[in-house]
């Protein structure tokens, strides 16, 4: 880009990152319905357009054609600012995110540690919006969502420094630099560490957990505190959390194929590019899914079991194992 | 020790499991009915309100001797017919039922000596107001003959 004033790529990366959010959430709701649809042998959205394909174009129009309601007694400011947050920080997350060889905003060398560090301001968001909503429901939800939230990302923090180690370096277009084939994918025992499969479930399963998305999805446990921290929420409020959501849950997916899957590259050495990042993160989107309708809810206490018991333990027996591996060979 | 490894193994297999069987029900065609757009065919069995049944001729068998009505415990039929000139039997005129208060019991199927009601195989019924439950089965029996 370069002979081009600065500015143009900020515009680019806007447009651009706007206009990704928006559809990527078009089309993962309307995903999300199909397969839930079909996991519970039912068709899902047909009525809109063919395959009901423009069905979150309608609900979208619905979204933003409603009155945004302020509940009386609500923290007014901080009620009307969580919705931008979490929407800003999902389309921060989206700068270093390297979608092809030179398809990437800005290319940092921290660009890892960007995305960790916006992507956990993002449950600053969530507990604004409990704790402005002036619903007992939200702030019990909120809190769910920082416990949870505080608990996933140690050992997701962990499993990445286990990851800068191996490929030594924290610039993301590097890391998929490094995994040029099917055999180089980091997730094989191969490529640096025999622990590397388990630092991938570790990773997924922490990803869901920070999306917030089922089995974990205790912030919005609709059968016990009726939608979580978003409950007094209506219209592009709402929307906006759920634009948010379904970013962060491609940003987790694309992050994982990053780091374990090769990124943009074919499995094959052929015609690297943005298609097969996008491939491979909707195949991980659709796994997302295919969990969220298989699983029941866990309990809290389940939860942080998980995390706690089971998680950062392999975590950190996975960080012992490779730093010494790394050591010795 | 060994029961947190086996309680991992055996936990992490059975999710595997669940989501095998979800997979499979996803492949599998769907077994719901769109409704608006297609509808269930009723069994036979089925019993919608009573309906006239027509003979080989087209004609409802009809002889209005009124047993249905005298059989009905909740009084919700009420029929009428007259001789035609020259004719020797009697030809229904009017059948009406009141389908708010009938009961499906069928006395009125049962005890028809010619055979001459049946029940409908009709379950898409709505309405705003009682009269459009009152039913004229006559005049419906002339409209399906056409």
């Amino acid at each position: 880009m370069s002979g081009y004033p600065e500015i143009f790529r900020v515009l680019a990366y806007i447009v651009g990152t706007l206009a990704f959010v928006g559809l990527n959430a078009a089309f993962l709701v309307w995903l999300e319905r199909k397969v839930a649809g079909h996991i519970q042998r039912r068709i899902g959205p047909k009525e809109v357009g063919p395959f009901g394909i423009i069905q979150s174009l309608a609900d979208g129009i619905k979204l933003m054609s409603k009155q945004l309601v302020v509940p009386e007694r609500a923290d007014g400011l901080l009620y009307r600012l969580a919705p931008l947050m979490t929407m800003t920080t999902a389309i921060m997350v989206f700068v270093t995110i390297p979608f092809g060889p030179a398809l990437v905003a800005r290319d940092l060398n921290l660009g890892m540690l960007v995305i960790f560090a916006f992507a956990s301001v993002n449950v600053l968001a969530l507990l604004l919006a409990g704790w402005g909503s002036n619903n007992k429901y939200s702030v019990i939800s909120a809190t769910r969502a920082v416990s949870q939230n505080v608990a996933y990302e140690v050992p997701m923090l962990i499993t990445v420094a286990t990851m800068v180690m191996i490929v030594g370096t924290m610039n993301l277009n590097e890391i998929v630099g490094q995994q040029g084939n099917l055999l180089q994918w980091k997730i094989f025992p191969w490529n640096g560490s025999v622990m590397l499969p388990v630092a991938f479930l570790i990773f997924f399963i922490c990803a869901l957990a920070e999306t917030n998305r089922a089995p974990f999805d205790l912030g919005e446990a609709e059968s016990e505190l009726v939608a979580g921290f978003h409950t007094e929420y209506g219209g592009m409020g709402f929307g906006l959390f759920f634009l948010g959501e379904y970013a962060y849950v491609f940003v987790g997916c694309a992050l994982t194929s990053i780091f374990f899957l090769g990124g943009w590259q074919c499995p094959l050495g052929w015609a690297p590019g943005v298609h097969w990042l996008l491939i491979k993160t909707y195949l991980l989107v659709f796994v997302v899914m295919w969990i969220r309708w298989t699983f029941p809810r866990t309990t809290i206490y389940g939860l942080l079991n998980l995390s706690w018991k089971v998680l950062v333990p392999f975590a950190l027996v996975n960080l012992i194992v490779t730093a010494a591996l790394l050591k010795v060979f | 020790m060994s029961g947190y490894f086996q309680e991992l193994y055996e936990g992490g297999k059975s999710l595997l499991v669940g989501m095998g069987i979800t997979f499979k029900y996803m492949l599998q065609p769907v077994v719901t009915m769109q409704y608006p757009r297609q509808s269930v065919k009723m069994t036979p069995r089925y019993r919608g309100h009573i309906e006239l049944v027509a003979d080989e001729k087209g004609n409802n068998k009809c002889i209005v001797c009124g047993m249905c009505q005298r059989n009905c415990p909740s009084g919700c039929i009420s029929l009428a017919g007259k001789k035609p000139e020259g004719g020797k039997k009697k030809v229904l005129t009017q059948y009406q039922l009141d389908f708010t208060t009938c009961s499906l019991c069928g006395s009125c199927v049962e005890g028809c000596p010619t055979g001459a009601l049946d029940f409908s195989k009709e379950y898409n019924l709505a309405g705003l107001t009682r009269q459009e439950y009152i039913f004229d089965l006559l005049k419906r029996f002339e409209e399906r003959k056409r």
